[in-house]
């Protein structure tokens, strides 16, 4: 690991008068710290932002939305009563990330800000426009299966592996940021970055910007009955999606009256499509539907070396968590969260 | 640069001078503080055999900066027993052979004391193996590992005091 100079402010201005060019803000340091380990990123001044008053706090907002501070760690989210009420697949998502031990540490910030999990990324021996613009893309002929299939271009290939953000991204979050020039709000669906010709521009945060929270809107809660978040990986636990589905519909009448749907692990953002929410609209729920809903959230998937497997495995993903969100939000979190090896679905008939 | 932090390591406040902001928590125990019960297997927060409490809640040491601690109460395996009396869940771990080669027996240890800790789990198998899996075991003695956590869960939940977390 390079060596960093270490800063600790007191308070976001002083955070915020800290930053210069090659400054990483820390968090919990999950990906940041393992990162440094391995030489993806080497930054010379190091701010911790944890101890930062007042951020690590889950609030209730005027208008009924939930304002979580960006310190607020992953495993106190998930567990945290307004959520839990408002957003139960967000804390299915959350629980289905990582280790306890990870969670624990992981905080909201950080999570919105993680890197992609491609090998080639986090080996700075390889090319990486991502991590090195201009060098090339080594895992556009390399041996890495878990690429995207959605948003790829020539350059980048990588995928965003959160699982908090899918759910987030359905739901219409918005991240509330400070910099030098103030305070300003980000949709979550603007937040990550397609790769196009630019991947190492990963976010639209810019360096000298601080995440200070997250807000959920209020309509969230609308979705709360019926909303799951799936998740297929190689392993039960403690791994990254292959890919992921965030699903939440608004029933009235036994008739979809308004739906979600996101994807995980397929691209360099959480993906939704507008055309595959929409056609599900006054419908009832059944398997055909949620079929074509998924159909419609794929397409232009196309695979990005020999990943064409993800492209049928995401379809299937997407149209099965549609069936659990239909069949209900469980009473308690299931004992393997988002896990395909949870008790069967309720089929999803009207 | 020199850096200094305070903290409550098994129950004793130490002042220390880091040189270096790179120190992890891990090494500082290992390395620095002559507290070797707690093991580096990867090194990148993936095997959980550095697993230690910080503020009672378990954690990843190897990925801890050790200059983020200043003021934090760390809990080792060291400072699980309490002079001859093992800990429940160290006791539990013997009584259902929860390990074979030992090596990341005190990082499942250390886990199992914050799952039970964090109160989710309680003593459903399926349960505890999901919120054990940030803990590797190589020589796969998992089946005594759930066993262990599930009587120790138990025990705890008779004796809320025997808790040493």
């Amino acid at each position: 690991m390079k060596p960093f100079d270490f800063v600790r402010p007191a308070t976001l201005d002083e955070a915020l008068a800290a930053w210069r060019p090659g400054t990483a803000w820390l968090g919990g340091g999950t990906n940041l710290v393992d990162l440094m380990k391995t030489g993806a990123m080497a930054p010379d001044r190091v701010v911790d932002v944890t101890h930062l008053p007042g951020l690590d706090r889950v609030e209730v907002a005027a208008d009924g939305g939930l304002r979580i501070g960006a310190l607020v760690r992953n495993s106190d989210l998930a567990r945290d009563a307004d959520l839990l009420a408002r957003a139960p697949m967000v804390a299915e998502a959350l629980l289905s990330g990582a280790s306890g031990q990870l969670r624990n540490a992981a905080t909201v910030g950080g999570n919105l800000m993680q890197r992609t999990r491609c090998p080639y990324f986090m080996d700075p021996e390889s090319a990486c426009n991502r991590r090195d613009p201009g060098t090339g893309c080594d895992a556009r002929d390399g041996a890495w299966d878990n690429a995207a299939i959605l948003g790829h271009s020539p350059a980048c290939i990588a995928t965003n592996p959160s699982d908090f953000c899918v759910p987030l991204a359905a739901l219409d979050a918005a991240v509330e940021v400070r910099g030098p020039d103030g305070a300003r709000e980000i949709p979550l669906s603007g937040f990550h970055h397609l790769p196009g010709d630019t991947p190492a521009a990963q976010t639209e945060l810019r360096p000298d910007e601080l995440i200070v929270a997250l807000r959920l809107p209020a309509g969230a809660a609308d979705f709360a009955a019926h909303a799951r978040y799936l998740k297929v990986r190689e392993r039960t636990s403690y791994a990254f999606a292959l890919a992921s589905a965030a699903a939440a519909l608004r029933m009235e009448g036994g008739r979809i009256a308004e739906a979600r749907l996101a994807l995980g692990s397929v691209a360099a953002k959480p993906w939704r499509v507008a055309e595959a929410e929409s056609l599900m609209l006054g419908q009832a729920p059944d398997e055909a539907l949620f079929a074509r809903a998924a159909e419609a959230a794929l397409s232009g998937a196309a695979p990005a070396g020999g990943n064409g497997w993800k492209i049928d495995l995401a379809r299937r993903t997407a149209a099965r968590a549609l069936g659990l969100a239909a069949a209900g939000t469980p009473a308690r979190m299931p004992a393997l969260p988002a896990s395909p090896f949870g008790p069967a679905e309720v089929p999803a008939h009207a | 640069m020199s850096l200094s932090i305070t903290l409550t390591l098994n129950g004793t406040e130490r002042r220390i001078a880091l040189d270096d902001a790179r120190v992890t928590l891990l090494d500082l125990l290992r390395e620095r503080l002559d507290l070797t019960g707690t093991k580096k297997g990867c090194d990148r927060g993936q095997c959980g055999a550095c697993t230690v409490l910080v503020d009672g809640r378990r954690t990843n040491s190897c990925l801890t900066l050790a200059a983020t601690l200043d003021g934090a109460r760390v809990t080792t395996i060291e400072g699980l027993a309490r002079g001859d009396a093992l800990h429940p869940v160290q006791q539990a771990f013997i009584d259902n052979d929860g390990f074979q080669c030992g090596y990341c027996t005190p990082g499942q240890i250390m886990s199992a004391v914050g799952l039970i800790a964090e109160g989710t789990a309680g003593d459903d198998p399926e349960r505890i193996r999901e919120g054990m899996s940030g803990n590797i075991c190589r020589c796969a003695a998992y089946h005594g590992i759930t066993l262990a956590v599930a009587q120790a869960a138990r025990r705890m939940d008779n004796d809320p005091a025997g808790d040493a977390a």
